[in-house]
């Protein structure tokens, strides 16, 4: 489904990596894995195009990521490190508005379910500036149980500032993704308990 | 289809909206700051009524271009603080879409109010009638103007340790144009050769930006997250 050849990342004027190769199939949980500063978030965001590799391609389906941003970008679901969540809205709008962004309309009905599944049906009509950082990550993540469509699931840390029961509900969550036929790469330092041990990908290993 | 196109750009605009109106002080600030530096002037410059009704139209529209100064710092600096734009940007739907939501947003904002304002403020001028719609119709087809071609520079500066400065620095002579053409039309209103000439004029620099600048402002929104 995703491929990268030889990709190369420049950071300022240090080279992160060089030479990497990637491929990961439908039905496939990737983990890349390293030390900080080694290049994790900075790969993630070359594999989602909102970063530009100083060497090297990413495919998705065969065709470069860059050529066919608008069918790509319907695929991917990216969480990123920042929250996407605005401290004057509510958990609800916030989802709301992330949903209708990204051209999809799930309506408001299927965000509560959402924002419930994932443990925060008490605070939907809180402003986001009072929730703790553990809340916050999951207004994000409850993106998750709205994108069955989208195949394709990068995460950054999804389970930073979670509590056990949210980790273990999470990583459920990634490997049904993944069985029914979705693709996931990851950055985690944490152990969770996947249905399947994910491929491992050691940045160290092409680090410069 | 039109629906499909539509719906994230009014996701967008209803969004800032809002946004604008539980902040409402941030945005009040504006409109306050632009009120009281054309009350500054017949302070400074005395009350002699021919002297207050011949700056009129340059001094309503000064304040207008640093009002807007004012404020455009803030287009997109929260979104990109917390992650919005990112996801904005890996969006389906085009760039120039949701960026023409946002600056929408942004005149609603801070721009119409001033517009509202103006005929007014004018009044303290002892603006004569006729000039008085003159000035409020150059001001309606100029600040969407100022603000198309500040977000520009706003994406340009973003992240940027006194980007403030910079995007001053920046925008304030490609405003130059705007505010020439927008003083002039009450000029020349006055001086009877009729000001139907400097607001085609404006109207024809409108379309222009609002075609050109959307598209400017994504290209620089990809770079800035990069």
């Amino acid at each position: 489904m995703l491929e990268a050849n030889d990709l190369a990342c420049l950071k300022g004027d240090r080279l992160l990596f060089r030479g990497l190769d990637l491929h990961v199939e439908a039905g496939e949980m990737l983990r890349v894995a390293g030390p900080n500063g080694v290049g994790k978030t900075s790969l993630l965001r070359i594999l989602c195009g909102l970063a530009m590799q100083e060497y090297g391609q990413v495919r998705w389906r065969g065709l470069d990521i860059r050529r066919e941003r608008e069918s790509f970008h319907r695929a991917l679901l990216y969480v990123g490190h920042l929250p996407a969540l605005n401290d004057l809205l509510t958990p609800l709008e916030n989802l709301r508005f992330a949903c209708a962004a990204t051209g999809d309309d799930p309506g408001k009905s299927a965000c509560l379910e959402a924002l419930a599944r994932i443990g925060l049906g008490e605070q939907v009509d809180l402003p986001a500036r009072v929730l703790s950082q553990g809340q916050r990550r999951r207004v994000g993540l409850a993106r998750l149980f709205l994108s069955a469509s989208r195949p394709f699931w990068v995460l950054d840390e999804p389970f930073t500032a979670l509590d056990v029961a949210a980790v273990a509900d999470l990583a459920t969550t990634l490997s049904g993704h993944c069985e029914a036929g979705g693709t996931v790469i990851l950055t985690t330092h944490q152990d969770a308990p996947f249905g399947k041990a994910p491929t491992v990908l050691d940045l160290a290993g092409v680090a410069c | 289809m039109l629906k499909g196109i539509l719906g994230p750009f009014l996701a967008v605009l209803r969004r800032d909206l809002m946004l604008a109106w539980r902040g409402r002080a941030d945005v009040l600030v504006t409109l306050a700051f632009f009120i009281i530096v054309v009350c500054l002037f017949p302070f400074g410059v005395g009350a002699e009524t021919n002297q207050l009704r011949a700056i009129a139209p340059g001094v309503l529209w000064v304040a207008a271009l640093l009002s807007t100064l004012l404020s455009l710092h803030r287009l997109f600096a929260q979104d990109h603080a917390d992650g919005t734009l990112e996801q904005l940007l890996l969006s389906p739907e085009p760039t120039v879409l949701w960026v023409t939501a946002k600056v929408s947003a942004h005149w609603i904002v801070t721009g119409l109010p001033l517009v509202l304002a103006a005929p007014g403020l004018a009044l303290l001028f002892d603006v004569e009638q006729g000039a008085l719609g003159v000035l409020t119709l150059s001001l309606a087809l100029g600040s969407p103007i100022l603000a198309l071609l500040g977000a520009v520079g706003a994406a340009l500066t973003l992240g940027l340790r006194g980007g403030g400065v910079l995007l001053a620095l920046l925008v304030l002579p490609l405003f130059v144009p705007v505010l020439i053409f927008g003083a002039g039309a009450v000029d020349a209103y006055l001086g009877g050769t009729g000001a139907t000439a400097h607001l085609l004029l404006l109207g024809g620099g409108l379309l222009g930006a609002l075609a050109l600048a959307p598209f400017a402002c994504a290209a620089a929104l990809r770079i800035a997250i990069e």
